[in-house]
């Protein structure tokens, strides 16, 4: 009989070594893993930490109710307002052009489309989240102004109405694709339970499907909300820097994100007032997309559906 | 009963045009992302083409609109991307792997999770206000290829996390179970078996990351990227000992999309035929990454069947 022998390439450890090395890579699995909690420690103690020294100088009555925000004149106004209001209106007209557009797509893919169809077009949608917001900008800018202006005579070159709309279509994938998915997950019974009652596709999808799914569709819909209110460039280049505080989508109008960018082309001393203002509209930023947040998170909550 | 019938027939026939009309509509809803898409890179193309060039790709930026080129541009967008893959890509998989294959079910665990997703929908522009309080002056980096690059990596942090989550959670458990009855000790049994099967998901993330990476503009532009650079970086690789220099990490910089943004904000046409230019090559890049992690994901679902 011939002895076989395991040909052993590296010498094996020992157990207790072999054990120490085990702990040792989970510390530092477990230290990567807390980076993002670090993150959002970090991110919310610079904006705080900043915005701390801004609001000594500035009271918040005066930050929340002044109609003016114009901090690098001479004649220095801290009033949030017409920056909200610009963010609002922009986030109005896009979340006008995706929800709709976004939920009848999801509706359409999840119960409609014929599976060849909705490989293809998938893809295609997830490519439209993939373009850079700064060409968005430029689109916004350069193609979709002038179309509207063939039949708005008096839209100016800069406005709300065409940043908002781009921004829209840029989002619709986000919203289409995560309440298609809580569509696609509503199971089989309650649309089989629908079809033997005689309705049909379109009944079925609206009466059955989408009160099902609403907690994931509502969650789609913050996802859409918190991408229009934090997005920057299409509205830095498209609705113009200018602070203004309107609510027509026809005007030009700054956001939040469309000032701290101003702010940091220019060449502002480190901790200048002026310097710790992109940190207070920062930290107003981060609040709103976390109100928006729990919002949601409560609506969708109070919606959920138990199967 | 006749008359019921006639009744019934009628709302069958009604709602089977409802249902036609949706079909349409909703075909339509559709078309409607996708014509976007086409037009918005035929408009490109259409402006941008006639611009592109050799030299266009060769030149730094110049006052002379025809003189202009992205050279200092995507040199730029290359060296962050190498800084942004190398911060993220380990720190991204090892927090997968951690969430996914270590992590008890208990409050921090719970904890980072929160944050993961949390972090994924924090505007961008934000991630750069942390960079210019925290890198900038905080850790004295400086308006840096460095500072640039860590910052996209925070940025693309989440994506990769949850991607590498997905691909690990898509590995059968039996997989697991085979190495640890041979005798192998968990981080064995995922460096050896559970890694290796994931790795094409997990390298589909990545390039999504990157590729969202790539185009971001607004957190660099917080951080202070230079709009107009007529130099490059010192090169990686030099002639004399010790041959690899580090000096480009702290070298200022700009990239594509903001020199794209710097052309678009000009009032001359013939700037905004050059941003067209620079959105060509950015279109191009982004674009491309993202129909390979397409292509891939497609590949992987074909060829794996568990």
């Amino acid at each position: 009989m011939v002895e076989r022998q395991i040909q052993l390439t590296t010498k094996p450890l020992s157990p207790k070594l072999r054990k120490v090395r085990e702990k040792a890579i989970e510390i530092l699995l477990f230290l990567a893993a807390c980076s993002s909690v670090a993150t959002t420690i970090a991110i919310i103690g610079i904006l705080v930490y900043e915005s701390i020294t801004f609001f000594r100088e500035v009271s918040l009555v005066n930050f929340l109710t002044d109609t003016q925000w114009s901090p690098l004149f001479d004649d220095a106004h801290y009033g949030i307002l017409p920056l909200l209001s610009g963010t609002l209106v922009t986030t109005a007209v896009a979340l006008s052009v995706a929800v709709p557009l976004g939920t009848i797509a999801a509706i359409y893919l999840s119960e409609f489309a014929p599976f060849r169809l909705r490989e293809f077009i998938k893809p295609c949608l997830e490519l439209l989240a993939g373009i850079p917001t700064v060409v968005y900008g430029y689109f916004a800018l350069l193609f979709v102004t002038p179309l509207l202006q063939t039949f708005l005579w008096d839209l100016p070159g800069f406005n709300m109405l065409s940043a908002g709309i781009v921004m829209g279509v840029m989002i619709i994938p986000y919203v289409s694709s995560v309440s298609e998915d809580a569509m696609r997950s509503v199971p089989l019974h309650l649309r089989e339970g629908s079809y033997a009652m005689g309705a049909t596709r379109l009944q079925t999808a609206l009466k059955v499907i989408f009160p099902s799914a609403i907690s994931g569709i509502t969650a789609a819909y913050i996802l859409g909300i918190s991408r229009a209110v934090g997005e920057t460039m299409i509205v830095a280049i498209a609705a113009g820097l200018q602070p203004t505080l309107t609510w027509n989508p026809m005007n030009e109008a700054a956001t939040i994100t469309a000032y701290i960018v101003s702010v940091s082309l220019g060449d502002l001393p480190h901790g200048s007032l002026e310097y710790q203002t992109i940190f207070a509209a920062g930290l107003t930023l981060v609040l709103m997309t976390l109100v928006f947040n729990i919002f949601g998170y409560f609506l969708s909550r109070r919606y959920r559906e138990k199967y | 009963m006749q008359q019921d019938l006639q009744q019934v027939k009628k709302i069958i026939i009604r709602n089977k045009l409802w249902q036609a009309i949706f079909a349409v509509v909703g075909l339509l809803s559709v078309l409607v992302g996708i014509i976007t898409l086409i037009t918005l890179v035929l408009d490109l193309f259409i402006d941008g083409l006639p611009r592109l060039s050799w030299q266009f790709l060769t030149s730094f930026p110049s006052r002379k609109p025809e003189e202009a080129g992205i050279l200092a541009a995507w040199v730029g967008t290359v060296l962050v991307m190498i800084v942004t893959a190398i911060a993220a890509i380990p720190v991204g998989i090892a927090s997968g792997i951690y969430l996914e294959e270590y992590a008890g079910k208990n409050w921090l665990t719970g904890l980072i999770e929160i944050n993961v997703t949390n972090l994924a929908g924090v505007p961008s522009i934000i991630y750069g206000l942390l960079a210019l309080g925290l890198f900038v002056y905080q850790l004295n980096l400086g308006e840096s290829v460095l500072t640039a690059g860590l910052t996209l990596a925070l940025l693309v942090l989440p994506i990769v996390i949850v991607t590498t989550r997905e691909a690990l959670r898509a590995v059968p458990n039996s997989i697991r179970e085979a190495a640890y009855a041979m005798g192998a000790s968990k981080w064995q049994a995922i460096w050896d078996h559970v890694l290796p099967y994931s790795i094409g998901s997990i390298l589909t993330g990545v390039i999504i990351g990157l590729s969202r990476a790539v185009g971001e503009t607004a957190p660099l532009i917080t951080i202070g990227a230079l709009t107009f650079i007529a130099f490059l970086p010192d090169p990686p690789i030099k002639a004399e000992f010790p041959y690899i220099s580090f000096s480009w990490l702290q070298a200022p910089f700009t990239v594509m999309p903001i020199q794209m943004f710097n052309w678009v904000s000009r009032p001359e046409p013939d700037f905004q035929f050059n941003a067209a230019a620079a959105g060509v090559v950015l279109i191009c890049m982004t674009l491309g990454m993202n129909a390979l992690a397409i292509y891939l994901r497609y590949r992987i679902r074909k060829q794996i069947k568990w």
